[in-house]
């Protein structure tokens, strides 16, 4: 049976609130709170994220390709699937495809991956989805965009956590909200036209579709997961199609975290799974240039899966609030922060090639004589010096700790000065690494603080978008 | 295996003002340190037969020692461009010294200078190492403020205990530089204005590192049984220590960041050579590799002056400072002349020289009783060490 084998969710550490941003400008806020990705972060590292988050406890040799999905991707030529795929440190003999363009790609790719593994093509394929969209400033989007990533295992087999038993979708060629190949900022048509005429008659089309193909009446959804650009347009589109608000709609997740573009309705499922029952009929919707609904069977194989994932609860309970909405524009480049001491040690693209193994996947070397374990890979052991006898191992999903640290005024940027940079201990052999600290509150640091890896973009250099590993506090 | 110990000596060092020099270019650094170093050993460019040059950054790539030989015309010799991050200047001398000991030279010169003030920032800059990913953003106070990190942890100093302790530091190395004419900054400082100066990197404040200077120092090398047609007060290496280590140390499996092996290792070796049993009480002076406060404070228990983990104690005594039973740093160090990387282990030789002659730059300077020196670079990640030992009797110890 296809279906959902494992999920994964990321949410950004900061949060902006709508009222900082309200009052920045003198304008009137909606409430609540949005999540905001740092300065090293972007749709590729937050992918990753959701993949570790979705893969943890699950092993990696049956997964057979990788999706990535986004509106927001640092690159326009140049794959984003494959950067995340080493990242989580999949073998390279899988699929990989991007999706973007449209905010329905998280569920295109989704759809996609089903098919793959209904046609056989793959045993099992990650999804992953990933916005940053950018509302302009002052803009009602502004307050309601927020940043997140979502992923999910999809596999046929015997006993998958959810069954997905259909499908059905709407393709619709209109200009309601999109960006230029030269936008920063999304575009939109009138409010009162793109609900009416974009949103609501699409999800409507073919979220009835989907329950006359499949025989069901709203009574018989557990739960409608319905993606919605607000809470409003998510309401008269339950009322229309005869949900009950109170009881079947999933929380459109946009007080707390701002709508995550094509990650969202993938994120709002996660959301519902964490809640959900064997035995429960979910439907999930998405929309975006048309809309594609989803008819799920959730089974036994759910609890199981919801331990040990940190998902939306998780990621939304750990959170810090962004101290201004300037420090927003500069996160978001908008403002240009005074740059730090120049970068001098340009990367190559045949370096970071030959070094992907432990750059990207964060392999050490273990020695296979004495057992010494050193990070970077080592070719000839530290200890023993023995030559070529090693095999890598995987420290991204190891935990650590600080051993020392500086608190480090020289190495930031005018928008995050002090930039904590510590020695961790790992907890597996005796692997030391210096490796910067993101994410935290540089005095709260102190030796034998536990950490976790986390993927982050460097900088830009030699034309490139340069990605290593940090540390951050444990979330 | 042979020791150097009194098969080679000094004859002649010269060592430039050190500072902020926007007026003068290398060549101008250069020229003033070899013709000091000319002057005092009484000879003629024409005759150096070999020269070894310790440069870090200038230039970047591919210009072996050209650029040393064209201020200083020299012609037709041998002449090495050597590189060793922040021991750049002993490896420049410990090579010209085992030419001069093999006895292939008669006459050699030994220089090290660097030009830092060109670069337009303060510091050395962010991004030191091999990768541009793994050490994109690291520093050199970053690198040392994680020694003193882990020093305070170790032994139990609180922040602030920590902090005073290094600061004294500080407080003697500025006290010894202001009397030195040739040194970047000749200001005394208080303990109070170091606690008080902004963090570079914690626990590191401005007064816990080193100045960026340009700068440049130049010895004369020549072997034993010649050096007194130069002079009478020649001065005798007596052992010239070196070590690399195979790994960053925060890549070392099990590190613990308070036994660099590179100084413990090339202090060994200088001491072995020199016939030195306890440097605490066999060295009478010595300038080490002040690049932090943390640093000189690790280098007294690493270099055999303190025993482990009682530097605090040495250093609340005043053991070191110029009045002490090993006064250390007594030009100033690093923190008063800066650390123009390639010149900064012959400008410390320079002094150690100096004091051994009794012609320290001002006489209050001078320390009585001085039989022998030590120098000693350390740096990079770090994960080099340099130690020389010098004195002026052969012979002794």
């Amino acid at each position: 049976m296809a279906g959902i084998i494992s999920y994964g969710a990321y949410i950004p550490l900061w949060r902006l609130s709508r009222d900082a941003i309200a009052e920045a400008w003198g304008s009137g806020s909606t409430g609540g709170e949005r999540s905001v990705a740092n300065n090293d972060e972007d749709v590729v590292t937050m992918a990753v994220e959701a993949a570790f988050d979705c893969l943890n406890g699950v092993g990696r040799e049956n997964v057979d390709g990788l999706y990535f999905a986004s509106t927001t991707p640092p690159f326009k030529e140049k794959e984003c699937s494959t950067l995340v795929a080493t990242a989580t440190d999949l073998k390279p003999e899988i699929v990989t495809a991007d999706y973007g363009n449209s905010l329905r790609a998280g569920t295109a790719a989704f759809r996609a991956a089903l098919d793959a593994v209904v046609g056989g093509s793959a045993r099992s394929v990650l999804v992953t989805a990933s916005d940053c969209r950018l509302g302009y400033p002052r803009s009602n989007y502004e307050q309601s965009f927020g940043d997140a990533a979502a992923a999910f295992l999809i596999g046929n087999t015997t006993k998958p956590a959810v069954i997905i038993e259909g499908s059905y979708s709407i393709s619709n060629e209109l200009y309601d909200v999109w960006r230029l190949d030269k936008d920063t900022y999304v575009q939109s048509w009138e409010d009162r036209f793109i609900i009416e005429h974009g949103y609501t008659e699409n999800m409507e089309k073919a979220i009835s579709g989907l329950m006359k193909k499949k025989g069901l009446s709203p009574k018989d959804i557990t739960k409608a997961i319905l993606y919605a650009p607000t809470a409003r347009a998510q309401q008269g589109l339950a009322r229309r199609l005869g949900f009950d608000a109170k009881t079947q709609l999933q929380d459109p997740l946009i007080s707390n975290i701002g709508v995550s573009g094509c990650a969202h309705a993938l994120l709002m499922l996660v959301a519902a799974l964490e809640e959900a029952n064997p035995g429960d009929k979910l439907l999930l919707a998405s929309y975006g240039s048309g809309a594609d609904a989803f008819l799920l069977q959730v089974t036994d194989e759910i609890e199981k899966i919801n331990e040990g994932r940190r998902g939306v609860k998780g990621f939304l309970s750990s959170k810090k609030a962004l101290p201004s909405y300037t420090r927003y524009l500069s996160y978001k480049g908008l403002l240009e922060p005074q740059p730090g001491e120049p970068f001098r040690l340009f990367p190559a693209a045949t370096t970071s090639w030959r070094e992907r193994d432990w750059a990207i996947r964060m392999h050490a070397s273990k020695c296979r004589n004495c057992g010494l374990t050193t990070f970077p890979i080592e070719r000839v052991c530290y200890s023993c010096r023995s030559k070529d006898n090693y095999e890598e191992v995987r420290l991204s999903d190891k935990k650590a700790k600080v051993f020392t640290y500086t608190l480090d005024n020289l190495a930031g940027r005018s928008d995050d000065p002090t930039i904590p940079q510590t020695e961790v201990a790992f907890e597996f052999g005796d692997v030391r690494t210096y490796i910067l600290m993101t994410d935290c509150e540089p005095k709260e640091v102190s030796i034998g603080m536990p950490v976790e890896m986390t993927f982050r973009r460097m900088y830009e250099g030699a034309g490139m978008y340069n990605y290593f590993w940090k540390c951050r506090p444990i979330r | 295996m042979e020791s150097i110990k009194d098969k080679v000596a000094i004859v002649g060092m010269g060592c430039s003002k050190f500072g902020e020099r926007w007026d003068a270019s290398i060549d101008d650094l250069v020229i003033e340190s070899a013709y000091e170093a000319y002057e005092d050993a009484g000879i003629d460019p024409k005759d150096i037969q070999a020269c070894w040059y310790g440069t870090v950054t200038q230039p970047l790539i591919g210009d072996g020692a050209t650029h040393l030989a064209r201020p200083l015309k020299l012609h037709g010799i041998p002449m090495t461009r050597v590189e060793a991050w922040c021991i750049t200047g002993h490896e420049a001398l410990r090579n010209a010294c085992f030419a001069v000991a093999c006895g292939m030279y008669d006459l050699v010169l030994v220089l090290g200078a660097e030009k830092l003030k060109d670069t337009g920032f303060p510091g050395l800059g962010a991004g030191r190492g091999m990768s541009p990913v793994l050490e994109a953003r690291r520093t050199a106070p970053g690198s040392f403020g994680m020694i003193a990190t882990r020093y305070f942890y170790t032994y139990g100093l609180g922040p602030e205990e920590g902090k005073r302790t290094i600061g004294k530091i500080a407080v003697k190395n500025h006290y010894n530089g202001s009397m030195c004419p040739k040194a970047h900054f000749r200001n005394k400082v208080t303990l109070e204005q170091v606690l008080k100066a902004p963090i570079i990197a914690w626990p590191l404040g401005l007064f816990d590192c080193c100045g960026n200077s340009d700068g440049s120092a130049a010895a004369i090398i020549v072997p034993a049984k010649d050096a007194r047609k130069y002079r009478d007060d020649p001065i005798y290496i007596k052992g010239i220590g070196s070590a690399h280590v195979a790994l960053l140390p925060q890549n070392c499996p099990s590190f613990d960041w308070l036994h660099f092996e590179e100084v413990i290792n090339s202090a060994h070796q200088a001491y072995e050579q020199a016939g030195i049993t306890n440097p605490r009480e066999q060295i009478d002076v010595a300038v080490v590799h002040d690049c932090f406060t943390s640093t000189e404070m690790l280098l007294y228990e690493m270099l055999g002056f303190s025993p482990e983990g009682k530097a605090k104690e040495d250093i609340d005594s005043g053991f070191f400072e110029l009045t002490g039973g090993l006064p250390v740093n007594s030009d100033g160090g690093l923190k008063c002349f800066g650390h123009p990387v390639g010149a900064s282990g012959i400008r410390m030789t320079y002094e150690i020289y100096k004091q051994l002659q009794g012609k320290a730059q001002l006489p209050e300077r001078q320390l009585k009783d001085v039989r022998l020196g030590l120098s000693n670079t350390f740096g990079g990640p770090p994960q080099v060490s340099a130690v020389a030992v010098l004195g002026k009797e052969p012979g002794y110890p």
